[in-house]
């Protein structure tokens, strides 16, 4: 057998065996630094930050809104990256990286619009308008959807792999010409009755909480990506020996 | 020229020729449409106005459902008996068929949409004036939905429950089609002028033929691998 572990190069990691390891090791880390940072950030948002003036205390679901809202527009991102690094170099991992951060990407789009269901409730008086960020991030949540539907329903990972990809790119093409269309569909024919930019400026230690959270939802997701980025490897590479040493080694722990 | 366009005209000619031997799956598609678009007056009422109000949208979405029906035909047949794979493995370039292909099964299924679609409009009382949008808006929507649709019908080639599938992944990407589609009719009944959602279908018409078939064209070549 090879040993690649000769190889000095970053790219020593885009192996599966290589960077089983690796990922093992980085997300205890992002996890604890996520626990951290969401205690803090929670602590600062629901003990420390001042009541708002014009919405009270409802306002707080921000602190986890905010977060997951930027989180599962950015995670589309890196997975229409990554599938596009997947189809150029044709790298096993990349796809992999891909199929991991979708479930992570459609439970912070899902969390986005429930908590801003809750909000919207007592502030604008219903669970739900056709405004065009709801409408868009609703929308998003089928891409993800439809993302997993597809990866999930081909048998064969090489062809999973790719079809995914390609439907991730189709998607990250569409993303900013749905926002745009819902957006101006939205402002032709009511006129923009609610709008989040026009939210009265925010003191410091909001603004602090939010961005803490913030970083609390980046290191989650990395750490829940790592781990089942291990998970799928450990699948996709049940047939080597290395994985079978690696399930005798964890059977021996328990 | 005609030696460039030849595999385009041949699959073109062929596909337009099956799908006139097989006109009763091409008539069940459109008669799909004109049920889905009765069924709203049951469904909402029978008032003038509100039916005059809906019209746009009920016709929009009905057109959009039948395409999405239709989609899963595109490929099917020529994939089970190994066409597709013969179509692949000719040196001709794969995106020239794949746009003949597209374009004769949007001239099958499409254009008898919007052929038919003015008539429906006149069951809602639309007025005369908005007719024309109609057609205008629905003749450049309904290929971008064709083109879109292609790539989640070649992604979708050959698995169960793909048509369920094929739904769930290409209907969000519909959605800004629907949204300028009725909306041009919207807008020229509101007195506004359809010319600017008219211009953006168009081209999203142009950025859909130049970059759909790229997609569909690679999704094919997965699904034969």
């Amino acid at each position: 057998m090879q040993k690649p572990e000769r190889s000095k190069s970053i790219f020593r990691f885009a192996a599966p065996q290589m960077f089983y390891p690796l990922a093992g090791k980085l997300a205890p880390w992002f996890a604890g630094i996520s626990a951290v940072l969401a205690a803090a950030g929670l602590w600062l948002g629901f003990f420390v930050a001042p009541t708002d003036a014009v919405q009270g205390d409802v306002y707080r679901v921000i602190y986890i809104h905010v977060a997951a809202a930027w989180m599962s527009m950015f995670v589309y991102l890196v997975m229409a990256f990554w599938s596009f690094v997947g189809l150029v170099m044709n790298t096993r991992l990349s796809f992999i990286m891909s199929q991991a951060l979708a479930p992570t990407g459609a439970m912070f789009c899902f969390v986005a619009l429930w908590t801003g269901a809750l909000w919207g409730k007592p502030t604008w008086g219903a669970y739900w308008v056709w405004d065009a960020r709801l409408t868009s991030q609703l929308l998003l949540l089928f891409l993800y959807l439809g993302f997993m539907a597809l990866t999930r329903a081909i048998e064969d990972p090489r062809r999973a792999d790719k079809a995914g990809a390609i439907i991730a790119l189709v998607g990250a093409v569409n993303v900013p010409i749905i926002y745009f269309s819902v957006k101006w569909w939205n402002t032709l024919h009511q006129g923009a009755s609610v709008s989040l930019n026009k939210a009265p400026s925010m003191a410091t230690t909001m603004l602090t909480g939010m961005l803490v959270m913030a970083l609390a939802a980046w290191a989650y997701t990395i750490a829940v990506t790592l781990w089942r980025v291990r998970s799928l490897i450990l699948e996709r590479e049940r047939h080597t020996d290395w994985v079978a040493a690696e399930l005798n080694a964890l059977e021996g722990k328990i | 020229m005609s030696r460039a366009l030849g595999p385009f005209t041949a699959v073109l000619g062929r596909d337009l020729l099956l799908a006139w031997r097989g006109r009763a799956d091409v008539l069940v598609t459109l008669a799909f449409f004109v049920v889905v678009v009765c069924l709203f007056p049951f469904g909402v009422g029978a008032e003038p106005n509100q039916l005059r109000a809906i019209a746009p949208g009920v016709l929009w979405v009905a057109a959009l459902l039948s395409t999405l029906l239709s989609l899963h035909r595109l490929f099917a047949q020529d994939h089970a008996d190994g066409t597709l794979e013969q179509l692949l493995l000719t040196p001709e370039p794969t995106v020239l068929w794949v746009v003949a292909k597209i374009s004769a099964h949007w001239i099958a299924t499409g254009l008898p949409l919007v052929v038919v679609a003015p008539g429906l409009a006149l069951l809602f009382d639309v007025e005369q004036g908005a007719l024309g949008v109609l057609i205008l808006s629905l003749a450049l929507g309904t290929p971008i939905l064709a083109l879109l649709g292609a790539v989640g019908a070649a992604l979708t080639l050959g698995l169960r429950g793909g048509g369920m599938l094929l739904a769930l992944l290409v209907l969000p990407l519909f959605v800004p089609v629907l949204i300028f589609g009725a909306g041009a009719v919207d807008a020229y009944l509101s007195g506004v002028g359809a010319q600017a959602h008219l211009l953006l279908l168009g081209g999203g018409l142009l950025a859909t033929l130049a970059l759909a078939p790229l997609a569909c064209a690679a999704a094919l070549r997965i699904a034969v691998e």
